[in-house]
């Protein structure tokens, strides 16, 4: 490996995530709010999810974290709006899989830039930081 | 003190990470172990392996030879008055909880202190969180300066007749900051408060003298120090262990059972319930027996200079900040963060070049809010360590600060 590699990770799609993050902020509506933190680097977000009728209208996210966790919430909020709640369920099952480096068929789902991440699954290290938001996510879901 | 040879000595050492020579600065978390260390291991196992203290057979008394022969290098490495004086534990946590349970709870009571600091590793914190919580007593922290040092005029401030412990770190895991713990203790002493000394990051790379430091516990790990995991030390003053409670109730620890009631053996084996870790106190012994055989005056120059070294060579990467205090008072731990760059990116490039640092909040969380920083990079060095590693992480960190300086 040599820092060539690291390109693989650090894609210009994710470095413009992490330098200008979507959706970074507070809903000023009622809202889900789910807090959570990687204990073992101190990673943390909060992520804010309004569901109306079984779809995600809208999703915002604060914290603080490297630039894989943070682009990775960065694209996962982009990603969810507007999806039902059961697609962005799937599509957090398809990220997890796209983590342990598995081929993904998405199906109709789009799943937009985060297939950009998939270079993440090389660096076993860092995929808790890439899955942290989704499974903030999840866990908003099903406290819902 | 030759490196080259001390590296020979280190199997581990010699392999490519990534396609790159492994460059490891990473010793404040664990160190590497010497053959000596992982052959006495391994010779136990094959040779000796056999409870201790039980067996009337050959083996028995070998393993239980061995173990308490651990113990006394022990002794004489921290220069306690006796083998009493010296419990085998898991580690300096265990050590550290062993005293927040046992004496802690049994003295302290409501409008009592306890007294820390912000540079204490989640290890010399939470257990005194929870002594204070289960006696009504109170938890004060001690005042830092800004580079990271002591408050020594708070400390003598704060000190007084109300407060009961004093717990501390000897050096500092993410600052480096070395601790005047003499100092500190004599200030505790004079209100008879009782001083532990966390010494995860002290024993490996200074002399502890505990007799001349007068601390009344010292706690350390055997992995830090050449040693295997899963062991560690709890000295403690043979009057104040003489009258605590153990905190762990089983076989090894007893004297006599009864059905309703039981005494416990003498010291040191009343804190050893259960079997105890064999393999690791004897790996621990000669772990003792390398650093001894190179001199712990040695290792610390040895540490000294190479951080001197670090300190100087990173300082010229622009826009890379050293946190803690100047390399005089500091031990071979440099943490730091370049400007823009997450530490744990940081790490992640370095790694790709074979150059292992810790990236995150060290287990030291307080200490990272009071640098107002979320995470920090961090090597930290020892007796294997050269020049040409730092260097190398040099060379590494430069390209890091490229390569992001590139994508953003």
């Amino acid at each position: 490996m040599s820092f060539n590699d690291l390109d693989t990770l650090y894609r210009q799609v994710i470095m413009d995530h992490y330098k200008h993050p979507r959706n970074r902020g507070k809903l000023e509506e009622d809202a889900l709010v789910v807090d959570m933190n990687n204990p073992t680097c101190g990673d943390r977000i909060q992520l804010q999810i309004q569901v109306e009728d079984g779809k995600v209208k809208d999703a915002k996210f604060e914290g603080e974290g490297c630039s894989i966790s943070m682009s990775s919430a960065s694209m996962m909020t982009q990603a969810i709006k507007g999806k039902s709640v059961e697609d962005a369920l799937r599509m957090s099952q398809l990220f997890s899989d796209m983590m342990l480096g598995k081929e993904i068929d998405p199906g109709s789902l789009e799943m937009g830039d985060v297939e950009a991440l998939q270079g993440v699954a090389k660096f076993p290290a860092r995929i808790k930081c890439a899955t942290l938001a989704w499974k903030a996510m999840e866990q908003g879901v099903e406290k819902n | 003190m030759d490196a080259r040879s001390i590296r020979e000595q280190f199997p581990i050492l010699h392999q490519e990470v990534n396609g790159h020579p492994l460059v490891y600065l990473d010793s404040s978390a664990t160190s590497h172990k010497p053959i000596k260390v992982l052959e006495a291991v391994d010779a136990y196992y094959r040779n000796d392996n056999s409870n201790v203290h039980r067996g009337v057979h050959t083996l028995g008394t070998r393993a239980t030879d061995k173990y308490e022969g651990a113990r006394e290098k022990v002794q004489r490495f921290i220069n306690a008055r006796s083998t009493k004086e010296v419990i085998f534990t898991r580690g300096t946590t265990t050590a550290i909880n062993t005293v927040a349970h046992s004496y802690a709870r049994a003295n302290l009571e409501p409008g009592d202190e306890v007294i820390i600091t912000p540079m204490e590793h989640h290890s010399n914190i939470i257990p005194w969180q929870q002594a204070v919580k289960a006696t009504g007593a109170t938890l004060k922290y001690f005042e830092l300066n800004e580079d990271g040092t002591l408050n020594m005029e708070d400390v003598k401030k704060s000190i007084g007749p109300q407060t009961k412990i004093v717990a501390l770190t000897h050096i500092s895991n993410v600052l480096g900051t070395i601790n005047p713990i003499k100092e500190i203790v004599e200030l505790a002493h004079r209100q008879n408060a009782v001083v532990l000394v966390d010494g995860a990051q002290g024993a490996p790379h200074v002399k502890v003298d505990v007799q001349d430091i007068d601390c009344d516990f010292y706690c350390f790990s055997g992995h830090k120090m050449c040693g295997p995991t899963g062991i560690g030390v709890l000295y403690g003053k043979q009057e104040l262990l003489e009258n605590m409670e153990p905190v762990e109730f089983g076989g090894e620890m007893i004297d006599f059972v009864h059905l309703y009631d039981s005494t416990w053996k003498e010291l040191p084996w009343k804190f050893e319930g259960g079997t105890p870790i064999i393999a690791g106190a004897i790996g621990l012994g000669a772990a003792i027996d390398f650093l001894t055989e190179i001199g712990m005056d040695k290792i610390e120059a040895h540490d000294q200079k190479l951080t001197a070294y670090a300190m100087e060579r990173m300082s010229e990467i622009e826009g890379l900040t050293i946190y803690g205090p100047s390399k005089d008072k500091r031990s071979a731990v440099v943490t730091f963060n370049i400007d823009g760059v997450h530490p744990h990116d940081t790490a992640t490039a370095l790694d790709t070049e074979g150059i292992a640092v810790r990236a995150g909040h060290h287990c030291a969380q307080p200490l990272m809010r009071w640098l107002d920083v979320t995470a920090t990079a961090r090597a930290s060095m020892y007796v294997y360590n050269t020049e040409d590693d730092i260097d190398k992480l040099v060379s590494g960190l430069a390209k890091t600060k490229e390569f992001f300086g590139n994508v953003f």
